[in-house]
């Protein structure tokens, strides 16, 4: 007897003209992101130049250091760095051992190996204890074409659940760098997603004077129709279609929240507040458990209740293939948010 | 003199009578609760005695001080052994005896690090205590401390995954100053741990992922000793383990004949009896 119940591809299948040929996304590429200043390796860079006046700084990773951007780090300061190897559980269990030494270890893997893998021990070995070991994940959401096992769709949703536990989704190359100094200072636990590589710098060219501030969604866009509410990536996606949708006179705010837990709901509920406006919170996360129910919960509780709509990820296991094709395919490339937002208004 | 040749604080108490007392305040809490891992701590009071009062340096009076020892207690639900020890060594208060898993108690059922000083670490999900151990010893060396790490844990601890990857890092990052303490009483929730799922032959696995490993009765104190002495001096880069098959409830007969030791079952009757039992074994 064998289990029948999964859906299964295996019809053949027409090969595509090779002028057409669309290549699976891989783990290791920098997203793209047309028009934008890009910054190499922000994290890794930044973490090197924090732990020169920072000797509690240590770093480790499970086979994952280059593909994290820790490797700058571990090049500049070998005697600082552990590499783990494949072995997710020692490497979060470890970094609890070296925090409880005073140390500020930054641990580094894939985001479906952390939240999934490794999660009973950043539970018990880390948040229950309130240590300050700061776990920083690439390939967040869908951030690769290899399907399920490398797509961390839920990571924010395990994470959210976690008591003590401070959570970052941020949105480029300006929050990553100027994020690394703040999660060092912060004394707990953090789990943050990392956009690695040639990462776009665009916060700062729609706000020069943009500072990452842990627990504080800042509005980057002013709008009168629509108040998107955003978290990683997905804030310059919705900038790009805030311009687009401006060109068909809606004119949409993006508040930019990277910080997931503890969730800024003062501002998010005083914009809501203000009126008038369509709320759409826009995540490249599942639609359950993450920023979008994070928000919808903050504006019910609190007796506010505009027009509310929810841009992610189905609640699925994602499909495999090249990554432009498969934000189309789910709504969170920019004409699926345009698209969406116009169905809307 | 190296403080590590001579660390247990300068007693006139036999190490015998130590444990003893261990097992006495094991069954007074087991008794104010009705219930408890009595079994275990009845089993693995030899070693605690020797752990604190011969190989650990350390000090009753400021149990954060930097130099100490570290003690990892994995398996959290031995808390009602290291409370007792710790009790015997000073750490806690012996007045609080009487609150063992109450309300609003420093001693709770499964140990947790928030609740207790002297307990290093939340244990009681299995398998946790290695890895952090791990980054204990690391950091201990970062540090140029001379301090171990103790990391007690059981047998059926070794069914988990996560021990042997923290068996492979302590070997690949040559962490010699950490000592792994595994009590086997072959005894886990659903029967003997080598039917559950047999992580025999034991010793052998721990050489083949690079260990000095040991394995001695638990409960022969002399031979416990031994062990301990043996795994400080090995002088090269290997982390070290000691294997240690104990009886539980060791020490009180009627009990350790019962079937299911896991969580023993003790009527209500039988803490005083228990304690009748053990007072008459009581050493000088």
């Amino acid at each position: 007897m064998t289990h029948n119940s999964h859906a299964r591809r295996y019809e053949p299948r027409k090969v595509t003209p090779k002028e057409d040929r669309v290549a699976t996304s891989a783990m290791i590429a920098s997203l793209a992101a047309e028009g934008y200043d890009t910054e190499a390796a922000p994290f890794g860079n930044a973490l090197v130049e924090l732990a020169k006046t920072r000797p509690e700084i240590v770093g480790l990773s499970a086979d994952l250091a280059k593909y994290t951007d820790l490797h700058i780090f571990a090049n500049a300061m070998p005697d600082r760095f552990y590499q783990m190897g494949m072995a997710e559980q020692v490497l979060v269990s470890a970094a609890a051992g070296l925090a409880r030494e005073g140390f500020i270890p930054f641990a580094t893997t894939y985001a479906v190996f952390a939240s999934r893998r490794a999660y009973d021990f950043i539970a018990m070995a880390i948040a229950e204890e309130n240590l300050p070991v700061k776990i920083v994940c690439a390939l967040p959401g869908l951030t690769t074409g290899y399907g399920p096992s490398h797509q961390a769709t839920e990571d924010l949703a395990i994470f959210r659940g976690l008591p003590n536990m401070t959570i970052i989704d941020p949105c480029d190359a300006v929050d990553i760098r100027q994020m690394v100094p703040v999660l060092a200072d912060h004394n707990g636990p953090v789990y943050s997603r990392l956009l690695r590589g040639k990462v776009p710098a665009v916060l700062n060219r729609y706000k020069p004077d943009y500072q990452f501030t842990l627990g504080k969604a800042q509005m980057i866009r002013e709008g009168r129709d629509v108040l998107m509410i955003t978290s990683g990536f997905m804030t310059m996606r919705a900038l790009d279609a805030a311009e687009r949708l401006a060109k068909d006179g809606v004119d949409v705010a993006v508040l930019h929240n990277p910080t997931i837990k503890p969730l800024d709901r003062e501002t998010i509920l005083a914009e809501a507040r203000l009126g008038g406006r369509l709320v759409v919170t826009a995540e490249n996360h599942t639609v359950v458990g993450g920023l979008g129910e994070a928000v919808a919960t903050t504006l019910l509780t609190n007796g506010v209740t505009p027009t509310f709509r929810m841009i992610g990820l189905p609640d699925e296991f994602l499909e495999a293939g090249a990554l432009p094709t498969l934000h189309d395919m789910y709504g969170i490339s920019v004409d699926g948010i345009v698209r969406q937002i116009k169905g809307w208004v | 003199m190296n403080e590590q040749s001579h660390p247990a604080p300068a007693s006139n108490v036999s190490l015998e009578r130590r444990a003893w007392n261990i097992r006495r305040k094991a069954l007074l809490m087991g008794e104010v609760q009705g219930q408890g891992y009595i079994g275990q701590a009845l089993g693995i009071a030899d070693v605690l005695a020797a752990s604190y009062f011969h190989a650990m340096t350390h000090r009753p009076a400021d149990p954060e001080w930097e130099g100490r020892d570290r003690f990892l207690l994995s398996i959290g639900h031995y808390a009602i052994a290291l409370y007792a020890v710790l009790m015997e060594a000073g750490i806690l208060p012996e007045e609080e005896l009487e609150t063992y898993g109450m309300d609003d108690s420093r001693m709770p059922m499964s140990g947790m690090a928030s609740y207790t000083p002297g307990m290093e670490i939340t244990g009681g999900s299995l398998g946790h205590g290695l890895g952090i151990a791990v980054g204990m010893a690391m950091g201990l060396k970062r540090k140029n401390s001379d301090a171990f790490v103790y990391n007690l844990m059981s047998d059926g601890e070794l069914g988990e995954g996560s021990t042997w990857e923290a068996a492979m890092s302590a070997s690949h990052h040559k962490l010699n100053n950490l000592i792994c303490l595994v009590d086997f009483n072959d005894q886990q929730a659903d029967g003997k741990s080598t039917e559950m799922l047999s992580a025999e032959p034991v010793v052998p696995k721990f050489e083949a992922f690079g260990w000095h490993a040991q394995r001695v009765n638990g409960n022969d104190l002399a031979a416990v000793v031994a062990a301990f002495d043996a795994a400080r001096a090995v002088t090269d880069d290997r982390p070290r383990v000691i294997v240690f098959d104990t009886t539980m409830c060791k020490g009180v007969p009627f009990l350790e004949q019962r079937d299911i030791t896991h969580f023993v079952r003790v009527e209500a009757d039988e803490w005083s009896k228990a304690l009748a039992v053990l007072e008459e074994g009581k050493p000088a």
